[in-house]
């Protein structure tokens, strides 16, 4: 789950790590009494979107030559005219796609004099399986290209779980973003409450690009991108209530509701399929077969007759969806449990769309039988392959 | 032989008495009579589970703690049922027992517990299997977890693989193959686990009953990248066994979670093409097709 960089700054703050003042607002009549707010004179008006790249990206429906997602302002008068241009837009970043995403926020901010621009992330580093700050000091920039073009510039340092950040982990952050003076001493107690802020909420990604040395030598955090584990949120109820719906596609809201890993794509054949593995190798076999999944859809080990309807009536609902392939090799998930769910459903929502079903495993002549006996408009497959074949034969 | 478990491995439940572990209990004591010894529970010490296999009641031992069903049953494996909320605290008193093995089914444990987990796994007696795994099984001997016994056949081809349902397409195409399994190994689709691929390679390389391989991956990390590497450096020293491969996730997009926890390609790392092209550099005939993965281990097999 990610969150927006107002609401990943104003938890920071209360970690005590150096941000701007700043405030959200969600229409334009509300721009100048932000600004005013502020101590100014130079402001940044930055759209809140679940994306990077803001600052490079452009509005669909302004012209080519229109400023970005993020603005600087001079004046009280600039934030609002730039406030009144953003809101409600369309922003086309390089992480949006080309649909882009419809700006609903905005960020006034205080504006930085600054000096340098840093980069500095936290996330929990799989090769290691250690919790590891990136640091470099190519900040303000895209970091993936930094790593291909100059990965000499990035370091990556490890935190032992048992000992935290050590003085030994601060001194290799400040040598690794050339830190010296007042900023080191920041660093110092930035590094520690940035590592406890990661790992008290449970983030999966804390990402700060850039963070700056101002005019006067000390660090500010000036953007910060939050995202947290999903299989921690039970833990945390404060974060869930940050979850912003409006930057969520509405069929996978209502997967999650029913615990269903869902991902909508964008071909014609649904599918529904036992183990994130198993769901994705489906989704290349019907490519192989020369069609596109319209999405990934995981049911998971534990699902029950009600999950598993509430499943095919997401995939029925996408008007894309011509054709419907169940795939279940049950271990934890049993054939019976999945066949009741699909007859449920199918009497429920009806089945206006060819539907091929391939059951293997745990209880599988259960669920065969089940299917059989419906006397539902169901094709039968005999394995993966079978099942690919007869689902793009089915929609041609 | 075989790898990580046979007919001699005893097993205690952590999470017994709940419906899954009580579901897969009986399925593993039905499964040529895996050795399921005794069960766990906090405040249910001194009771007796009590499950069905195949018509008939069998009865476990329950424990209030994992050093205590060890001590009684001399149990040398742990699988792990408990929900994700206490499943590491589950692996780490397993860890404080010392039992050799412990395999952790359980889905959607919080990733910062399991890099605790692999800290105390460092140095200590355990190995760990998983977590959000399908477990292990050695065909006729021994199943712990939640793999589908009856599409397994003893026989010659050892398979690990980081997803579960992917490991049992590819179970059920050797046995059509008329191959079979040495042992069937799922070690899990988080980003940190317990056992990755070069370890259970390794073992299979030392497994005289291992004649064949079969190593499914998926995007998301480099585990295959540095598994191709490690067959690469063993296959200099004259170690090298035939292999097949699959890799999952051909289609799926940038930036998206694709269900399992560690399934991700970020940072524009941990595409599907990249780890396909490392492993046909290692000699791994690789498959295209999800389905055809045994067909094309026959193929490598005749050479």
């Amino acid at each position: 789950m990610n969150i927006h960089e107002h609401q990943a700054k104003a938890l920071l703050k209360t970690y005590g790590a150096s941000v701007a003042e700043g405030v959200a607002i969600f229409s334009a009549d509300d721009a100048e009494a932000a600004a005013k707010s502020l101590p100014g004179p130079v402001y940044v008006v930055k759209s809140q979107i679940h994306a990077g790249g803001r600052g490079k990206g452009r509005f669909k429906e302004l012209g080519a030559d229109a400023a970005g997602g993020v603005r600087l302002a001079k004046s009280v008068a600039e934030v609002v005219a730039n406030a009144r241009e953003m809101l409600g837009h369309t922003l086309v970043t390089k992480q949006t796609g080309p649909s882009g995403k419809q700006v609903n926020q905005l960020y006034i901010e205080d504006g930085a004099d600054i000096a340098r621009e840093l980069y500095l992330s936290v996330l929990v580093d799989r090769e290691t399986s250690l919790v590891s700050f990136v640091a470099s000091t190519e900040g303000g920039m895209d970091i993936e290209a930094v790593a291909e073009e100059t990965p000499e510039k990035i370091h990556t340092i490890g935190i032992d779980p048992v000992a935290g950040v050590t003085d030994a982990d601060v001194r290799k952050l400040c040598a690794a973003l050339k830190l010296d003076g007042a900023a080191a001493k920041d660093g110092a107690d930035l590094f520690p409450t940035l590592y406890k802020a990661f790992t008290e909420k449970d983030m999966s990604l804390l990402e700060i690009n850039p963070l700056v040395v101002l005019g006067d030598g000390h660090l500010r955090v000036l953007d910060a991108k939050v995202g947290f584990d999903n299989n921690a949120l039970f833990r945390h109820p404060d974060v869930v209530e940050l979850r912003d719906l409006t930057e969520e596609d509405e069929k996978e809201i209502e997967a999650s509701k029913y615990d269903l890993a869902y991902v909508a794509l964008d071909g014609n054949i649904g599918c529904m399929v036992n183990g994130a593995g198993l769901a994705m190798a489906t989704m290349d076999i019907i490519k192989l077969y020369g069609e596109e999944p319209a999405n990934f859809l995981d049911v998971g080990g534990g699902a029950t007759t009600e999950k598993v309807t509430a499943a095919f009536k997401i995939i029925t609902a996408d008007p894309n969806v011509k054709g419907i392939l169940v795939n279940i090799f049950g271990g934890i998930m049993r054939c019976d449990v999945i066949a009741e769910g699909v007859i449920a459903a199918v009497k429920d929502v009806g089945l206006q769309v060819p539907l091929v079903v391939r059951l293997e495993g745990t209880k599988v002549k259960e669920g065969k039988a089940l299917i059989e006996q419906s006397g539902l408009n169901v094709i039968a497959a005999d394995d993966l392959d079978d099942a690919a074949q007869k689902i793009v034969k089915a929609i041609a | 032989m075989s790898i990580l478990v046979d007919k001699n491995t005893k097993v205690i439940v952590q999470g017994l008495t709940g419906k899954t572990g009580t579901f897969h209990t009986e399925q593993a004591l039905g499964y040529f009579g895996t050795q399921m010894v005794a069960g766990t529970h906090p405040k249910k010490g001194g009771e007796t589970w009590v499950g069905n296999v195949e018509g008939k009641e069998v009865g476990l031992p329950i424990y209030t703690t994992v050093a205590e069903a060890r001590d009684a049953t001399g149990a040398n494996a742990t699988v792990v049922y408990v929900p994700p909320a206490g499943a590491a605290a589950a692996i780490e008193e397993a860890i404080d027992a010392e039992i050799p093995l412990i395999v952790c089914i359980t889905e959607g444990v919080p990733v910062l517990d399991m890099v605790r987990v692999k800290a105390k796994l460092k140095g200590s007696k355990s190995r760990l299997l998983g977590p959000n795994c399908p477990g292990v099984l050695t065909p006729e001997q021994c199943k712990i977890g939640i793999m589908p016994g009856n599409i397994f056949m003893k026989g010659s081809v050892g398979i690990v693989s980081r997803s579960g349902t992917l490991t049992y397409e590819a179970v059920f195409q050797t046995t059509n193959e008329g191959l079979g399994q040495s042992t069937a190994v799922g070690i899990g689709g988080d980003p940190v686990k317990g056992t990755e691929f070069i370890d259970v390679l390794e073992m299979f390389l030392a497994d005289d009953e291992t004649q064949s391989m079969i190593m499914i991956g998926e995007i998301g990390g480099s585990a295959e990248e540095d598994a191709a590497q490690f067959l690469i450096d063993e296959a200099r020293r004259g170690r090298r066994k035939p292999m097949a491969g699959f890799i999952a996730g051909l289609t799926a997009p940038k930036g998206r979670t694709m269900g399992h926890a560690g399934a991700v390609i970020s940072g524009g790392k941990g595409g599907a093409e990249d780890k396909i092209a490392a492993m046909e550099a290692a000699g791994i005939a690789m498959s295209r097709s999800p389905a055809k993965i045994g067909e094309v281990l026959v193929k490598a097999l005749k050479g």
